[in-house]
């Protein structure tokens, strides 16, 4: 049970050996599902005249990764409308849209002829509460990207609204899920049952993807051999050709798992899997605690 | 939160707020008890998250939840193994001497 890993830029792609498909099913759903993050909840609307409605403003900005770890948080308890300052974060956007007096008489593009026509994620400011001044002394609470176009205004229109963001898990609102997408497959395993030579090699190899198949010169003659199977995206071209279909058996490794985490830029992605390991044990430990708290009959 | 099925042998539990990410999990890790005769889990209705896991043991005198218990320890086990191996890995090279 051993693990390799190979990274990018926050995306990780790493393997696991000898683990069993319902194991590597569970990390997966737990990754999309259960690993909690903060985001926008409750939007509270002071004024907002522009052609975009309220809700669908809500729902803009809820669908926005905020740069906060959940960790330093809690849950909002249940009935609880207020919020404290250990479970909410809060956010403000002021924008108001005016024209430029200094724009030639002509011109129709929007850059030059109004000032704060697009709001983006970087217009929202975090607005701290109570004690969190404090406890985040270099607090730098920002949405991920500050390039999100939020919504368009033209001169006149205002938006002004508070944001309150909570920790949620993706199993409630797709917002609070931490990954952009988390997959595995399963390592392919390409054995050639005869040596095949010469230009049935190269058709070989032109059916996989580039690199899986590798030409070797050996005593003058080309025979192909198998490079590297972790490339291939088994696609089954080679199957199409009737020279090649027996002479190539397709299989996947049955334990041999690769896994690609891709974080939406909330949390690196290896702590996103050692959390979501953290979290299946979580789960474990809490059903053994019941069982041994309540009395069997 | 459990239910009761006929004698010791066999017990149906009755796991709320969960659903396939544990419920095959666990029973794949049950399953790898010879005691086990039987060991399943199914999600009652989709519109609520709960799972009934049943397990039957083979032979007398063995109550069910001793392989429900085993399970559980032997996932929890899993965990902290792929955890481990894989905090390992993250280090850069010179520490991982020391493991």
């Amino acid at each position: 049970r051993v693990d390799i890993i190979r990274e990018e830029e926050g995306a990780l792609e790493f393997d696991m050996v000898g683990i069993d498909a319902a194991i590597a099913n569970a990390f997966r759903r737990i990754l999309l599902a259960e690993v909690p993050t903060m985001a926008v909840e409750k939007v509270f609307v002071y004024n907002n005249t522009s052609i975009v409605q309220d809700e669908i403003l809500a729902h803009r900005l809820g669908l926005i990764p905020i740069r906060a770890d959940p960790r330093l948080f809690e849950y909002r308890n249940q009935g609880d409308e207020e919020g404290t300052e250990i479970d909410t974060l809060q956010f403000q956007l002021k924008i108001k849209c005016s024209r430029n007096p200094q724009a030639a008489k002509e011109s129709s593009d929007p850059n030059e002829l109004y000032f704060n026509h697009k709001v983006y994620s970087k217009h929202m400011t975090w607005v701290p509460l109570g004690n969190q001044t404090d406890l985040f002394p270099d607090g730098d609470f920002r949405p991920v990207h500050d390039d999100i176009l939020i919504a368009l205004l033209r001169p006149g229109q205002e938006i002004d609204v508070l944001m309150h963001c909570v920790k949620g898990i993706g199993k409630d609102h797709a917002k609070f899920s931490p990954v952009a997408t988390a997959s595995y497959r399963l390592l392919p395993d390409i054995t050639l049952l005869q040596p095949i030579e010469d230009e049935a090699a190269e058709m070989l190899q032109k059916c996989f993807s580039p690199g899986v198949i590798e030409i070797q010169n050996i005593k003058g003659k080309k025979v192909a051999r198998v490079a590297n199977a972790r490339l291939d995206t088994f696609s089954r071209e080679v199957f199409r050709h009737e020279g090649l279909k027996n002479l190539v058996r397709l299989a996947r490794v049955r334990n041999h798992y690769i896994f690609s985490v891709e974080s939406t830029g909330i949390l690196p992605p290896d702590v996103l899997v050692s959390e979501a390991i953290k979290i299946l044990m979580g789960k474990c430990q809490r059903f053994l605690n019941e069982l041994d708290s309540v009395p069997m009959e | 939160v459990q239910a009761d099925g006929t004698d010791g042998n066999c017990v149906t539990f009755v796991l709320h707020d969960e659903d396939h990410t544990l419920g095959n999990s666990l029973r794949y890790m049950v399953m790898k008890n010879p005691d086990v005769e039987f060991c399943g889990y199914c999600i009652t209705h989709p519109s609520e998250s709960k799972i009934n896991f049943r397990i039957q043991t083979r032979g007398m005198g063995l109550p069910a939840v001793e392989p429900f218990r085993k399970g559980l320890n032997d996932l929890m086990g899993v965990c902290q193994h792929v955890l481990n191996t894989f905090e390992v890995r993250l280090l850069p090279e010179e520490l991982r001497g020391l493991f």
